[in-house]
């Protein structure tokens, strides 16, 4: 048993080829023709950056590329990336009306990613910055998904925006933590290049409070815009957690998106600890870059799991082996000849549904690659720290409005994991966008317009999308921005 | 099951079904496939002096997933030699008695017209049909629908035909003309036998964006050509119709138009034809489909208990008036049945933007979460009071049955515009407040 790369270069990536591939154009306007092109479409409501999902489906079947490609990254710059990785099937797709006719929903992001395919194959200039400076300058801390979103809206609508961003590149997740077989990192860099294009700067390998200190920004910046993502990976707290072996499932996935696929090296025997979306992630890649055995080992039962369905139904296709109600209380092993595998425990809840080991219940499996996959720790506190006057909630998350993204210091907005405990990209380029909007607002007091994707007219309320639990409509993001005003005096 | 066979005008069909004169009936090898497939009659290409035809020479207008909605040619009559064409008639109707033959004639002077009709006689043709229809490149000769579209030449060249024809003289009519109605009565009045109808409608499909020509293209140029298919039914059904209805026109009619399945062919009957020809969807297709028109009328015809075809030729025609003589006291309302509404607002916008705004979104509720899967998502509901009985909202809607137009007892006894009228002028009423 060795961890070594175990793949040929073809073979490797054959295995993590992308599973949704593009649309050839015949199949896109089947698709497209599909959509019934319904008037405040209920998919609309279900995306967090209110796409016009009809619209933008019914260019594609008029064989308007472009307009399609305008429509959606007007209204989320990650239109491409989103398309690739969002959960659709609880978003937009599961919100199709088609499903009450009991059938398939229409292929959104299949039909979202031909249409931005198109857009960044042939180059298209579809976003514009003003030529006219507000003279405005907004400081945004984290180059991932809600800063690259906030940073885009705030230059169209004619503000400076400069990232600072700690890693090598920006694009947060979409370039370093994404499953390579849901998106290629290229996809991501193009994107944070669509950014750059609108005359946004990135200051890379910049981290703000060490590099920057925040009372420089404060001083520096009309605003600023909290994007910086969540830290560190959870640790096990069990000894033996330091062996060779033992690794971080986003430092796993990084390290496969950053290199080589037949470089990358993996187990023979490999244990993901958790069951969230990222530990599917990574046990299916561990799966398909040649572990002869992936284990996920899960502390509650299937029914507890975070991960969506669909990842579950994914992993148990790429052959992944779950241990459920046990969690690892030793890794075994030595310094030289590394993990040997892990010491189990079974697990059963208490009356509160909390796991409680087993006594007498221990068991050893060999393993000699184990991922740790249990979630990333909040930065709210560091943060808190960096700019006083910002405030953390009990989960350590910074507390904002969730309509604007206001914190409790004024002058400093909020967005993505950093504000929202972690959730989807999705939601961070939205967040990233209503925090643009009310910047803006406290900048000039006029609204944006392209904020709000309404296809409703004769409603009393426009839609502007902002997911199923957590409608929100026009009227309301008015109000939040009217009392944001009154706040800044 | 019921019996399809009919009498068109002395000919004896087996079924109403014929192919019709166009590229599936160009040759004996075609046929034969379409008496094998089951077809009870062919009217053969035209025949004529020889043409020639270009390339390309058909287009057609996809509408969205469905192919060939409307179908456009520029092809011209047979491009085979007359003689070829006669042998071949002669011969499938040896092999195929019981089968009709019709020979599609264009001509121009008197004699070509007695030559050609004497010719189809003695090749055992069942009848004659003469193309007075096609729209494109014969009639820059003087043929076609050039003589379709004025009743004096209808009238002159059928009274030339007449002076030979020993078999049935079917006149086939152009669309593109002010009303058929004339052209019919020109046809009975010069002593044919039927008419069919219709022929195909002058069109341009489509312009191709990057050479600025219309397709079919031919070496950077196009004409307009003939378009039929599915597209037509309704011109067709409605030129059916009035020749149908026309007082003192009681020639037999061979429904021609968009035919593509039983359903079309039963309103065609219905409408009043006798036979039925069918092209557009053959060269879709191929010969097979009448397999469903002639089991898809039989069991229709089973289920609505009538032991004949002939029982439903011209049942609608006399459901068919003019429109001064509806009831304007009739009324209808827009229902939508919530348990099949799937929330997509067509119904909403349609009438909004499209009809009468009378139909509101409203929020649910009143209903639980309503149709549609997001919470607080407003729902489409109808005002009956304005509600003006149009039909908009459940033609848009995308599921069947979910938005019902219900009938209104009315208390007004039935009312026409013409009885309005006399009433207005009796001084019997007031008159109806204008529409806000």
């Amino acid at each position: 048993m060795a961890i070594k790369p175990k793949l040929s270069e073809r073979a490797a990536e054959r295995n993590m080829a992308e599973i949704e591939p593009a649309y050839r154009p015949q199949e896109a306007t089947i698709e497209a023709d599909r959509c019934l092109y319904c008037f405040d479409a209920p998919c609309i409501h279900s995306c967090p950056t209110g796409i016009d999902i009809p619209g933008f489906i019914k260019k594609i079947a008029n064989d308007n590329l472009t307009g399609a490609a305008r429509t959606i990254l007007r209204a989320n710059v990650l239109g491409a990336s989103c398309a690739r990785v969002c959960p659709t099937e609880v978003l937009c797709e599961g919100a199709c009306v088609l499903l009450d006719r009991d059938e398939t929903p229409i292929k959104i992001g299949r039909l979202q990613r031909y249409a931005t395919d198109h857009a960044y194959e042939s180059a298209l200039p579809l976003l514009h910055a003003p030529a006219k400076k507000s003279g405005k300058r907004v400081a945004i801390i984290g180059g991932g998904p809600a800063g690259l979103s906030c940073a885009a809206e705030l230059a169209q609508l004619g503000h400076e925006a400069v990232i600072y961003e700690r890693h090598h590149k920006a694009g947060g997740l979409n370039t370093y933590g994404i499953a390579y077989y849901k998106m290629k990192p290229s996809v991501a860099l193009a994107e944070v290049r669509l950014v750059q294009s609108l005359g946004v700067e990135i200051l890379t390998d910049t981290e703000v409070g060490k590099d920057v200190p925040g009372d420089e920004i404060m001083n520096c910046y009309d605003a600023v815009f909290l994007a910086i993502g969540l830290g560190a990976t959870y640790s096990l707290g069990i000894p033996g957690e330091d062996l060779p072996g033992v690794v971080e499932a986003l430092a796993f996935i990084e390290e496969l998106r950053m290199n080589p696929l037949d470089e990358v090296a993996v187990g023979d025997h490999v244990a993901v600890i958790g069951c969230g979306n990222t530990a599917i992630d990574a046990a299916t890649q561990a799966k398909r870059l040649g572990a002869k055995r992936v284990t996920i080992v899960y502390r509650r039962g299937p029914e507890d799991m975070p991960a969506f369905e669909y990842e579950y139904e994914l992993a148990k296709s790429d052959g992944v082996e779950f241990l459920f109600h046990t969690q690892p209380v030793e890794a075994l092993g030595t310094k030289s000849r590394g993990l040997e595998g892990l010491r189990l425990v079974r697990t059963e809840p208490d009356l509160n549904g909390r796991p409680h080991n087993v006594a007498g219940s221990e068991f050893d499996v060999p393993f000699d690659m184990v991922i740790k996959a249990l979630g990333q720790q909040k930065l709210g506190e560091t943060i808190a720290k960096i700019f006083p006057g910002v405030t953390i909630d009990r989960r350590g998350a910074i507390e904002r409005d969730f309509a604007t993204g206001i914190t409790k210091h004024g002058n400093i907005y909020a967005g993505g994991d950093a504000a929202n405990g972690g959730s989807e990209v999705v939601d961070a380029v939205a967040e990233g966008k209503r925090a643009a909007a009310a910047i803006h607002v406290s900048f000039t007091d006029e609204a944006p317009e392209k904020l709000v994707q309404t296809t409703r007219l004769g409603a009393p309320d426009g839609a502007t999308g902002a997911g199923i639990d957590k409608p929100v409509r026009v009227v309301e993001l008015e109000r939040a921005f009217r009392a944001g005003d009154k706040s800044h005096g | 099951m019921a019996d399809l066979s009919v009498d068109f005008a002395g000919i004896r069909s087996p079924n109403p079904f014929w192919v019709a004169s166009g590229p599936p009936a160009n040759t004996g090898y075609q046929a034969n496939r379409a008496f094998e497939a089951g077809w009870g009659g062919v009217v053969w290409k035209t025949i004529g002096d020889p043409i020639v035809n270009t390339a390309s020479r058909y287009s057609a207008m996809h509408l969205g997933n469905t192919r060939i909605a409307g179908f456009n040619n520029i092809e011209l009559i047979s491009d085979r030699a007359p003689e070829t064409n006669f042998e071949e008639i002669a011969e499938v109707k040896r092999r195929w008695p019981d089968r009709v033959v019709v020979a599609s004639l264009m001509t121009d002077t008197r004699k070509n017209w007695h030559d050609y009709m004497k010719r189809s006689t003695d090749c055992g043709s069942d009848a004659v049909e003469l193309n007075f229809g096609c729209p494109h490149g014969m009639c820059e000769r003087g043929m076609g629908s050039a003589v379709g579209q004025n009743p004096e030449v209808i009238e002159t060249i059928v009274g030339w035909v007449m002076e030979v024809a020993e078999i049935p003289v079917i006149v086939k009519l152009t669309p593109n003309i002010t009303s058929v109605k004339h052209a019919a009565r020109a046809a009975k009045n010069a002593g044919a036998d039927a008419i069919s109808l219709i022929n195909t409608i002058n069109s341009i499909t489509q312009v191709n964006l990057d050479t600025f020509a219309p397709e079919p293209l031919v070496d950077g140029k196009s004409t307009h050509g003939g378009y039929c298919g599915p597209a037509v039914k309704p011109i067709a059904l409605n030129m059916l119709h009035e020749c149908a209805a026309d007082p003192g026109f009681d020639l037999p009619i061979s429904g021609i138009g968009g035919i593509s399945n039983w359903r079309d062919a039963a309103e065609f009957l219905a409408l009043g034809s006798t036979s039925l020809q069918v092209c557009t969807a053959i060269m879709h297709y191929g010969f097979r489909i009448v397999e469903d028109m002639k089991e898809g009328l039989s069991d229709y015809l089973d289920a609505r208990g009538c032991a004949s075809v002939t029982d439903i030729i011209g049942k609608a025609v006399p459901n068919v008036g003019e429109w001064q003589n509806l009831n304007l006291n009739y009324k209808r309302v827009a229902r939508i049945d919530y348990d099949k509404c799937i929330g997509c607002n067509l119904c909403y916008v349609a009438c909004e933007d499209g009809a009468h705004q009378c139909i509101d979104l409203i929020d649910p509720a009143g209903y639980g979460l309503g149709p549609g899967r997001v919470p607080e998502k407003f729902i489409p509901q109808v005002r009956e009071a304005d509600c003006v009985g149009c039909n908009l909202c459940s033609l848009v809607c995308p599921v069947d049955d979910c938005i019902d137009m219900v009938e209104l007892r009315s208390e007004k006894q039935p009312m026409s515009w013409k009885e309005y009228q006399k009433r207005l002028a009796d001084g019997d009423m007031d008159p109806i407040p204008a529409h806000p």
